[in-house]
Formats: structure tokens, sequence, C-alpha cells
């Protein structure tokens, strides 16, 4: 349950003084005035103003309408459908005033479905392609039918102000690997509540890939609704000077028998460079024989920064096979510097061969080649830039 | 044929009550091939004298100089030092989160010969080091000296040493931790490093043991900062038999 010892890293605190509302307790709707209005006091949005969020905590939004492109393979199908028609709104609920927002203002939902025992190496991509700030909804659907394995990436780039809703229904023995990457220009502020139901036996790794925006935030909530389901929720992400990246990742082990491995990591570098990782796992008195660990670390790499990490466990019961946690969030160290060094390294390969291996060994737990080349070149050049 | 020489060399470092000297004027000429051992009682500034040859920005020189072939040390950066043929071995290695060994290796052999090593036999290089070190094949996807137990972790800094084949090796109590197994496999890798490229060593102990397995051709006292006798290795088995009794006391 304790943070492995590691030089120069600090432990995380158990969120002494933080009131610690239940999770399973939370308000869910997808009215958006069930919820307050958003203020610093409220525990969901304590870690920024309203004003970041651009607009997005207002009652109406405008559906989004900036280019939105996808492609897959075969057996794989997109197609705009009403929000009030079925299965949209079956996996998840809003949890909070901007998720309820997207989801009251996006009239319209991409659903894409994987078609039953499909398996395909070819990556299905959508790509949200944005070229406004007015703040709009927008809502995405994904289904991998029983026994289907697949890959999807979930691009996010140009210039937006988006609340969206992502609801992922994994099936039956289905496995599936979504990436949601998030890099949007300057000026962009980018809310997501991600939803995905794991069924009897399936697998979902999904990963966060946030670089570019004014401010990001994404909640991937992750539920069992059947036993000997596994998921891998990760993240990695890099804030520069003025940045608010925020993740909350939630497990809900509301079935037996399921596993799940939270990975987080980031770097921060620049003036008010800002990370929130607030993870929570919740294993409901059902959830027998329950596996579940997770780990947030977060390397400073310039003064001004700062990253806020608070890992939550509630735990319902006994019969588990393994509960951990593990946060830390440390300096990039006058003695790591020193050594590499004192081996001929200059201080600038150093601190580009630190921070590549501790962030791309998240991006490679995607499998996805292609994407591995991209982030890491992209994380070369962000590190150049300093 | 290559000389180190530290000459009278003052070091301080930063304390709450302001600077506090360490080193007191050590004078000391290291010559290709050459080995010495500087060897003393805790907190005589065995360790600042390693360190400040390697360039610690902990360490302030207030005075003196340290000529590597006659170029000035203490003009350069860490790196700079390193690439000029300057090699510490350290205490207390830190542990790197995210560098595997083998990138951290490959990478620093390419900082110091400035050019990548061909792929092939440097493959061939690094695992016959390892072998000779009995360092474990998996050590190269482990993360630098992140959860290595002791032994480990200077079986890695002579690694380092066999595989940068630098001029001058500065061994900071390497011998330190180390069961007796862990002391032969490490001592034979100094000896290799020696015999291969005429390594000039400084060997920085607080026992005699590791002695008898590298060899000196010369012994320093080191007392207060600053070398309080000097001698051929005779010196080493007085020191064995009467301790450091007789300096501190003096």
């Amino acid at each position: 349950m304790s943070a492995p010892v590691q030089h120069g890293l600090t432990e995380h605190s158990h969120g002494a003084g933080v009131p610690l509302q239940i999770r399973s307790d939370r308000l869910r709707s997808s009215s958006v005035a069930d919820f307050p209005q958003i203020t610093k006091t409220q525990d969901l949005w304590r870690y920024l103003d309203a004003d970041q969020l651009k607009g997005l905590d207002a009652d109406v939004l405008a559906e989004y309408s900036d280019q939105v492109s996808f492609s897959g393979p075969a057996g794989v199908s997109f197609e705009w459908v009403l929000s009030s028609s079925a299965p949209v709104g079956s996996i998840g609920l809003p949890e909070d005033r901007v998720s309820a927002a997207g989801y009251t203002n996006a009239s319209k939902t991409l659903l894409v479905e994987v078609a039953e025992e499909l398996v395909s190496s070819e990556e299905i991509r959508i790509a949200i392609h944005g070229d406004s700030s007015s703040a709009s909804a927008l809502h995405i659907f994904i289904s991998a039918g029983k026994f289907s394995n697949t890959t999807l990436i979930l691009e996010h780039t140009g210039l937006g102000v988006l609340s969206e809703n992502v609801e992922i229904l994994v099936a039956d023995e289905a496995k599936i690997n979504i990436v949601s990457l998030q890099n949007w220009d300057k000026g962009s502020a980018h809310v997501s509540a991600h939803f995905a139901k794991l069924e009897r036996n399936s697998f979902l790794k999904h990963t966060v890939a946030s670089f570019g925006g004014d401010l990001v935030r994404i909640t991937p909530i992750a539920t069992f609704a059947g036993p000997g389901a596994e998921v891998e929720l990760n993240g990695v992400y890099f804030a520069e000077a003025g940045q608010h990246l925020e993740n909350r990742p939630f497990v809900d082990h509301a079935a037996p028998n399921c596993k799940s491995r939270v990975t987080y990591k980031g770097a921060l570098q620049g003036d008010k460079a800002h990370t929130v990782w607030i993870g929570d796992v919740l294993i409901r008195a059902v959830a027998e024989g329950t596996d579940t660990y997770e780990l947030n670390r977060n390397l400073l790499l310039t003064d001004g920064t700062r990253a806020d990490s608070v890992p939550n466990l509630e735990i319902e019961t006994g019969q588990i096979e393994g509960a951990g946690h593990a946060s830390a969030s440390g300096r990039f160290d006058d003695e790591h510097l020193f050594y590499l060094q004192a081996r001929g390294i200059t201080p600038d390969e150093a601190r580009r061969l630190v921070v590549l291996g501790f962030l791309v060994e998240v991006i490679q737990k995607t499998c996805i080649p292609s994407l591995i080349d991209s982030l890491t070149n992209l994380l070369e050049e962000k590190l150049n830039r300093n | 044929m290559s000389i180190l020489q530290v000459k009278n060399l003052h070091v301080s470092v930063d304390t709450d009550q302001g600077a506090k000297e360490i080193l007191r004027g050590v004078d000391l000429t290291i010559r290709s091939g050459e080995i010495h051992a500087v060897m003393g009682p805790n907190g005589s500034g065995k360790s600042t004298l390693a360190y400040s040859i390697a360039g610690h920005p902990k360490y302030k020189v207030t005075d003196g100089e340290i000529l590597l072939d006659g170029e000035n040390v203490l003009e350069m950066s860490v790196d700079e030092r390193a690439r000029a043929g300057l090699f510490l071995a350290m205490q207390y290695p830190v542990e790197i989160p995210g560098v595997s060994v083998s990138n951290f290796l490959r990478t620093a052999k390419t900082a110091i010969t400035g050019e990548a090593p061909a792929l092939r036999t440097w493959i061939k290089d690094v695992r016959s080091a390892m072998d000779n070190l009995k360092i474990d094949a998996t050590f190269s996807e482990r993360n630098v000296n992140e959860g290595f137990s002791g032994g480990e972790k200077k079986r890695h800094e002579i690694l380092q040493l066999e595989l940068l084949k630098p001029r001058f090796a500065i061994l900071d109590e390497t011998d330190s931790g180390l069961d007796v197994d862990a002391l032969k496999v490490v001592s034979e890798g100094v000896n290799r490093a020696h015999a291969a490229s005429d390594l000039g060593v400084l060997l920085i102990t607080h026992y005699t043991r590791i002695l008898r397995y590298i060899k000196p051709d010369f012994v320093h006292v080191f007392v207060a900062g600053k070398i309080a006798e000097e001698g051929g290795p005779e010196l080493a088995d007085r020191l064995e038999a009467e301790g450091y009794d007789r300096y501190v006391k003096a």
C-alpha cells in the first residue's frame, strides 16, 4: 500500500483534511440543472478556476459542428444517431455539470459499432479537428461487439472548447485498445467524460495522452458489469507553462474476479504548469476476488510547476486478491543530473533521457508503433523548446 | 602517458553555519598506469576529494588547481571532465527512473567517444563485460540503479568503467558494503580496466581489505582534509595493523 522508495520523490498525502465523498454516493444526472454552478469549493472542481472552462459550464452549449472524420476496417460502422435513441445513454450518466451540459446539448451521437467477432489490426480512427472557440458539445458511443478485438484512436487537434461524453461498451469476451489523444492548440479547453462498461471476461486498455490545450480534463470511468473482466487505464501527460491537465480515472469494481491496473505518468515544465490526478477505485461488497493497483508519478522539470496527486481506495469487501496504490511527485533531481553528466552526458541530453524514459514507458503500453513514434517525437520537440 | 595533478586544493561546502572548509591543501599526482590508494578515517575528506575532481556543484573550490595533462579541470563542466577522461565510481549511485541500463550505457558511450558505437560490436562488448562482472543479462532492461542491491550498484559502476575506458578512475569506497565474493568480482574488473588501457586509479577506501585484491603503487593517508603521510604498499600493511588512531590523536 505504500509507495516504493524512490530517490528525490515525495510521497503523496492521504487526503488529510479533505472531505472525501463516498464515490458510489455521487450525484449522477443528465440534467445540467441538477448540478450547482461550478466553484472552487466543490471537491470535483477544487483544482481549477471556473473561467478556465471558457464557458463549458453554461447551461446551453452549441452542438459541435467542426470536423469529425472517421475511418476503420470493414466490420466497423460509423453513424450519427439521435442521442435520444438506444443505445446512447445506456452506459453512464454525467457526474458533473460540464458533462451534463455536453450530454444535454449534443442532440446527435456518433455511434461506432465494432461487429461481433471482428478481429482487426487496422486501427479505427476518429479525428476531431476544431477551428472555433465557442463552447460546444459532442457525444460518441463506441460499441465493441462480443469476441471482437480492435484498436481505436480518438484524436483531438486544432482549436476547440469542447464538452465531450464518450460511452464505451465492451461486450462479453471483447478486447479493445482505445487511445484518446489531446493535442489541442493554445486557447483550447476540453472536458471529457469517458464511461466504459465491461461485460463478462472483456478487456479494455484505455490510454489518455494529453499534451496540448490550455485546459484538458478527462474523467475515465470503468465499471465492471460482469465477472472476469480486466481494465488497464493508462495516462501520459506533459504540461507546459500555463497549461492545466487533469485526469480523474475511476474504476468501479461492481463484479467479482475482475482486475484493474491504473498507471498515469506526467511531466511538468514552465511557469504555472499544473497537473491534477485523482485516482478512485471502489471495490463493492459483491466484488470478491478483485485485484487492483493504481499508480501516478509526476516529474517536475522546472520551478513554478505544480502536480496534485491523490489516490482514493474504497474497499467494501475483505475477500480480495490485492489492492494497492502509489503516488509520488518529484523534481528532476540535481543528483540525477550529476550522475549522468559524470558519464559525459550533457545536461540537455540528460534531461531528455530521463523525461523520455519516464513517459515513453506509458506510451509503449499502447502497442501502436505509429503512435509511439509520433508521440515520442512530440515529446522531444517539447523538451527541446525549454 | 597522461598525468592528473591536484595542487594545493582547498574545498568548502555551504552549511547552515556558513562555509565549512573540508579540504585544506591537497597535493596529489597520478600518472597513467599508477594505482594510488587514499585511506583515512570517516570525515577526513576522502569523498570530498573524489567529488571535487568530478565537479559536483556542492563542493566549492576556494584555492588550488586540478590539471589533466596541463588542462585546467576546474574550468570544465561535469560532463566535460568525463569526456576529458575522468571517471568517478560513486559510493552511492542514484536511481534514475525511466532510463534503462542499456539506453544509459549507449548514451554515455556515445557522449564519451563523440559517435554512436557500432551496434553489433557494442552489444557484444556490453554482454561480455556484464558476464565478467557476473551481472545478469536482464539488467540491461532495468532502470539505472532502480531496485539494485548494494553489490549490484557497485558492479554496475565498474561495468561503466570497463565500457567507457577513461584515462583516470576515482573509486569512491567502491568496496564498502560488499561481501568477499562481490569484492573479488569488482576488484577483478578494476584490474582488468587497469591492464587493458593503462588506467590511472585513485582508490579511496576506509579499509585495507580491498588492497588484497587491488595492489596499490602508492598509499596516502588522509586526515583532516589533507594528506598526513605517504608511502608504498607497506604503509597499508601498517594501517591494517595499527588503524588510524595514531593520526587522529596526533
